[in-house]
């Protein structure tokens, strides 16, 4: 029924969600075309019983510029299409997205994400009490909300009437047009890492909650008589939890159920949320390590530092205030605050 | 075979000031770039050239400064004669060459006399140029390099004769582009060449006659570059080799690092015996002085070198570094893209990093991290793309400053 269309490679298990969400179609939206992905697409197409089609580009047409390259296949009838950005991973609510934009019936629809600081983003308005997406903001200077565009969306093929085939910012020329006329909806990523609130609040309550806890003298705390690796208190660990001996952690950390720390690690004012691995010699402080996340050797993460479900953190890396979406791989240093969200990178080692 | 002879031009304590903090306790000349002296280097390669009979070092700083290293070379390297020669006043670097003229030229009297900068990193392929210089009639052979476009005005710029490798054209640090090809620091001679200087400086003193701007002090020098190599370039007299290997200038503390990893991979090929054996704890090309000290657990390399009497203690991480003598690491520390001074003190899980050197520098922005002699970092902080001043403590993370 829908027909995607991806601006980089996608590799096969994204495709496979996408088809589950009823897509028939695919469109690949390149600036050369890679031969060696087409004899493995060759493949998905028959396995998949979908047709992958290679749209290049022969200038570079920004982000809306390509879906009237492709006006062929995506207007073909009337059913509606995603576009993803290059770096989606196959744990995106695909299903839910199609049956919310089918059940508002608008011609486009965004999927949002909540961030802690927006104001280094556009941030989507919508009207209240409403999906209804009133206007955008960018790098709002005072708080109009913290939602913001994740990068991936569903439009009715109506769309096309609005691109013309040149370079387009489909963020900055056609969505703004579209919201005027009531027409774009905003779509929450739900299970997202935000839903623990603001990180540094969730942070500074922990402490207090930890502080608490050795008031009370509580058994749930970890001793420090017993566990010479705890350092200043107030460390709550679960017990299915391992931790090297040669590790130094606390004050006020808290480590979540199958979680391993390795060899030499320093943990203090964090949250490592369960079976997440921090490895040998890694330095965490003021962050939290979502669910399954793995912290790399020698890698220092710091500053209201989140990490979503299943991030991986690469050895040796420094990462300092960086919030970062679920199933992402980062392999450099982020050195400034920021969200994590579009890198090409993150292809290939998925 | 015919006599040959070698010149290192060293400069002095005025130059290399874009080396500090690191050439405030250390000559520039004797900086460690993977574990040896820089000018170590090119005087290791020339000793390897057939029919080489002496070195002679010519810069202006004092004796004393110079003599430590020339004992252990002259140990090192015993089949070449080594001295170093102190100019009393700058003269440029044609100037002091034909200062020493009768230095250079006493017997065995050379036919081919190599000149050389220390202060750039290549393979110093003088045999090859020594083979080629003696197959054409010029007078003098220039190393040109080829370097990316944006950067080509930085440096003298070569145009030559394709079918005959003649130079057709000189211009020092042209304004415009003019070539992609340039002088790379390194020359080969025919003793003629000081006939060419004489010419060069009455020539000067001729022009200087007729012109009243030109001042009294700028007459007592003459450069190698503008004013030798122009009119030779122009006389059709000049050749060029080109350097097929890697070449870059050591001007900058950064660009230490990156030498420092450019020689520790050329000894992987060419002197693996000077390398620290791979193993769990060594990751290959590293150097590591024997009198340094290693933890077994600690991770050491790619590009690293660890100076006499360092400690590194357990878990400690080092990569793309240069760690000076007498330096300790303590545990779970980590150094990346760094230069630690000697005798600093790294505290535990305190980390140094920064970013490679980018390859055209933007003005005001550190990428490796220099650390100043003494300097001591606490434990768990953090300094980055920082340069350090010598005996700071630091007690709090910096990022992407000068600190005093």
């Amino acid at each position: 029924m829908a027909q995607t269309l991806g601006r980089v490679l996608q590799q096969g298990h994204h495709i496979e969600a996408l088809v589950k969400a009823g897509v028939k179609d695919i469109v690949l939206a390149v600036n050369y075309r890679p031969e060696i992905m087409v004899s493995v697409l060759k493949k998905t197409e028959e396995e998949l019983g979908i047709s992958i089609t290679f749209s290049v580009e022969t200038e570079p047409l920004g982000t809306a510029g390509p879906l009237a390259l492709a006006r062929e296949i995506l207007g073909k009838d009337d059913s509606p299409f995603f576009v993803l950005n290059a770096d989606v991973t196959c744990t995106y609510p695909f299903e839910a997205f199609r049956d919310f934009h089918l059940a508002h019936g608008c011609e486009g629809s965004i999927m949002v994400t909540k961030v802690a600081e927006p104001s280094n983003f556009g941030v989507v308005v919508t009207k209240p009490n409403s999906t209804v997406i009133d206007r955008f903001v960018e790098k709002p200077v005072e708080f109009v909300g913290n939602r913001v565009n994740a990068g991936i969306y569903l439009f009715n093929p109506s769309i096309l009437d609005r691109i013309e085939l040149r370079p387009t910012s489909i963020e900055k020329e056609i969505f703004p047009a579209i919201a005027a006329d009531h027409q774009l909806h905003s779509f929450d990523m739900a299970g997202f890492w935000m839903d623990v609130g603001q990180p540094k609040d969730y942070l500074t309550g922990t402490c207090l909650y930890l502080s608490h806890l050795t008031s009370q003298h509580s058994p749930l705390l970890a001793d420090p008589k017993q566990h010479k690796w705890v350092y200043g208190g107030n460390v709550l660990v679960d017990p299915t939890a391992e931790v090297d001996p040669s590790s130094v952690i606390g004050p006020n950390v808290v480590l979540g159920a199958g979680v391993k720390i390795g060899k030499g690690v320093r943990l203090q004012r964090c949250v490592v949320l369960s079976n997440a691995v921090i490895r040998d010699h890694a330095w965490v402080a003021n962050s939290i390590v979502g669910w399954n996340s793995n912290v790399g050797r020698w890698t220092r993460v710091e500053n209201i530092t989140v990490l979503g479900d299943d991030v991986t953190i690469k050895d040796e890396l420094y990462v300092n205030g960086a919030s970062v979406l679920p199933h992402k791989s980062i392999s450099t240093s982020i050195t400034e605050p920021r969200i994590v969200m579009c890198k090409l990178e993150l292809y290939f080692h998925r | 075979m015919s006599v040959t002879k070698g010149v290192l031009l060293v400069g002095g304590p005025s130059k290399g000031t874009r080396m500090r903090p690191l050439t405030l306790d250390c000559a520039k000349p004797l900086l460690p770039i993977a574990g040896k002296p820089m000018i170590w280097h090119p005087l290791s390669a020339l000793a390897k050239v057939p029919g080489l009979t002496e070195v002679i070092i010519i810069g202006f700083y004092e004796d004393s400064v110079l003599s430590g290293f020339i004992k252990d070379a002259k140990r090192e390297f015993p089949n070449i004669a080594i001295s170093y020669l102190r100019e009393y006043r700058p003269l440029g670097t044609a100037g002091g060459l034909y200062h020493f003229r009768d230095s250079i030229l006493r017997p065995p009297v050379p036919q081919n006399i190599f000149i050389c900068n220390i202060d750039i990193c290549c393979s110093f392929p003088f045999t090859e140029m020594l083979e080629f210089h003696s197959k054409h009639r010029g007078v003098g052979t220039i190393l040109t390099v080829k370097v990316k476009r944006e950067i080509a005005t930085h440096y003298g710029s070569i145009v030559h004769d394709p079918a005959t490798l003649q130079v057709l054209h000189y211009v020092e640090k042209p304004e415009g582009w003019i070539s992609d090809m340039v002088n790379g620091g390194v020359y080969l001679f025919d003793r003629s060449l000081f006939d060419e200087i004489k010419e060069a400086m009455a020539d000067k003193t001729a022009r200087a006659a007729e012109d009243p701007l030109v001042q009294p002090d700028d007459m007592q020098k003459l450069a190698l570059e503008t004013d030798v190599i122009v009119p030779l370039a122009a006389s059709k007299k000049m050749y060029v080799y080109q350097c097929k290997d890697f070449w870059r200038q050591i001007k900058t503390a950064a660009s230490a690092v990156t030498a420092s990893s450019l020689y520790l991979s050329r000894f992987a090929k060419t002197a693996p015996e000077l390398l620290a054996p791979s193993g769990p704890t060594i990751i290959s090309p590293a150097f590591v002085d024997p009198t340094a000290q290693i933890a077994p657990t600690a991770k050491i390399g790619p590009n690293v070198a660890i100076g006499p009497h360092c400690q590194v203690g357990e878990g400690v991480r080092v990569k793309d570094a240069i760690i000076l003598e007498g330096s300790t690491l303590d545990q779970h520390s980590c150094v990346l893209n760094s230069i630690v001074g000697m005798n600093c003190h790294i505290g535990p899980w305190a980390r140094v990093d920064g970013s490679p050197e980018p390859e055209s520098g933007v003005k005001g922005q550190i990428s490796v991290t220099i650390l100043g002699t003494e300097v001591t970092l606490t434990p768990e902080t953090h300094v980055r793309s920082c340069i350090v001043l010598p005996n700071k403590s630091l007690n709090k993370s910096s990022a992407n400053q000068v600190l005093l």
